[in-house]
């Protein structure tokens, strides 16, 4: 019994201890474990897998994953960091930069500005293909020039009202179809996604011109073409308290906790703690700086159960980008499954 | 870039034993995505003794893949499950990932009426 119970925690939680943490690796694995068959089974997976959807927003989506193992689970926040492709622009033909944004600094800015352009909508450029086609390339342009107001104030020193376009935004950037585009995108607005990105400034009689071709890449390439903000996930937090814990150690280990995790209740005129919410803490192990405290309480992490924070630039929402990241894995393996099937292995 | 242009073998076998047991494979442009996940299926399997990957250079983005079978099973065959099992279970994954979204929206749509 205890045996059970001691391996039961070995598989399934990773213990914070004080000064290390234990049990991380997956270690159910057939062989490991006397008197458990840790075979794949597809059939025992689905009755213990599950997505719990908490919160969604416009950009930002956090949901749960429960019943699956780290490796798989970190394929997907890599894939989603690395591999799922969007348009950004790549190269910049600058006509006339009269400003003070060098063209380099300038072209590296403009790449880093978020293109609303459904990426499963265009192909990825050949290599060595210097011209654009229309199924693989948009064409911006920002064409702007600044220029003194003649009707300002002789003493104001404020530039709102002294220069006209002296700021330089990304609403100024617009579309140029190529070739057929209209008609293959009728009712398509390519923009970047915000409007009030601040790519340069200028003074009268500085100009910018340049033309830009996006396409489509992805961000182990170069982190512009990364469609998420960030994508990160964290474990279930597992606190357990060993013993009862009453009056002031109550009301101290509630402080050792981020606020909501612990709740004390009146238990026959006693103060009694008891964990309420644990998936609340951020696990700052305050506990292990206070002795009597130390031994009181267990901090885990349940091993299968991922808590998923994806937050999209804007280009795509950010369940469309976890759908397309499990798809990119499924076509990884679909690529060697075919490799197997078409070179004899001898 | 993503996906190349000409022929390039993705896979290749660098180095096997007499009988087929013990197999490196040789997996280009892959790193820790597809090797982490792909190792862990594999060693579901109990007819594998042994299976590791690793990458043998930073700058390089190609991965060793060994697996090692007891018994005479060919080192081809738990590949191949395990590609194909990580398969299920992104599909599975998916399956579940759009009901629960579903699910969630259609909730929300209730709580707004």
């Amino acid at each position: 019994m205890a045996t059970k119970r001691g391996t039961g925690e070995m598989r399934d939680r990773v213990v914070l201890g004080e000064f290390g943490v234990r049990n991380v690796h997956t270690t159910d694995f057939p062989g490991n474990y006397p008197g458990y068959d840790d075979a794949w089974d597809q059939l025992r997976f689905e009755e213990g897998f599950r997505v719990d959807v908490v919160r969604e927003e416009d950009d930002a989506l956090e949901f749960d994953m429960v019943g699956i193992d780290a490796a798989i689970a970190n394929a997907f926040r890599r894939i989603l960091l690395a591999e799922v492709p969007t348009m950004a622009v790549e190269k910049v033909f600058v006509y006339n930069n009269t400003s003070i944004v060098q063209d380099e600094i300038l072209a590296h800015r403009l790449g880093l500005i978020p293109i609303r352009a459904d990426p499963r909508l265009f192909e990825y450029r050949n290599q060595g293909d210097e011209e654009g086609t229309e199924i693989d390339t948009l064409q911006f342009q920002l064409k702007i020039k600044c220029s003194r107001n003649p009707r300002a104030a002789k003493e104001s020193s404020d530039p709102n009202e002294l220069y006209f376009n002296h700021k330089v935004y990304s609403k100024h950037m617009t579309w140029v179809p190529l070739g057929n585009q209209t008609d293959l995108f009728p009712d398509a607005d390519f923009r970047p996604v915000h409007d009030d990105i601040l790519i340069a400034q200028l003074r009268p009689g500085q100009e910018i011109d340049v033309l830009m071709h996006c396409v489509k890449g992805i961000g182990k390439d170069h982190a512009k073409f990364s469609p998420v903000a960030t994508a990160s996930y964290r474990l279930l937090p597992d606190i357990a308290l060993l013993q009862p814990i009453e009056d002031e150690a109550a009301e101290l280990l509630q402080k050792c906790f981020s606020p909501g995790v612990i709740e004390i209740q009146n238990v026959k005129g006693k103060k009694v703690a008891r964990v309420a919410n644990a998936r609340l803490d951020t696990f700052s192990r305050e506990v292990f700086r206070h002795e009597g405290l130390k031994n009181l309480v267990r901090l885990a992490r349940v091993r299968n159960h991922y808590i998923f924070s994806v937050e999209s630039t804007g280009i795509l929402p950010p369940d469309v980008l976890v759908s397309e990241a499990i798809k990119i894995l499924m076509g990884k393996c679909q690529r060697f499954l075919n490799e197997l099937d078409s070179v004899p292995m001898e | 870039m993503a996906e190349e242009g000409e022929r390039k073998a993705a896979l290749e076998v660098q180095a096997d034993g007499t009988d087929g047991n013990c197999v490196t494979f040789v997996l280009h442009d892959e790193d820790h995505t597809l090797g982490n996940s792909l190792r862990y299926m594999v060693m579901k399997n109990p007819d594998v003794e042994f299976c590791g990957y690793c990458i043998t250079h930073p700058s390089e983005s190609k991965i060793n893949f060994r697996i090692q079978t007891r018994g005479a099973l060919p080192a081809v065959e738990p590949f191949r499950k395990g590609l194909n099992d990580l398969m299920g279970v992104c599909q599975h994954v998916l399956n579940t990932f759009e009901r629960s979204m579903k699910e969630y929206r259609a909730q929300r749509e209730e709580e707004m009426q």
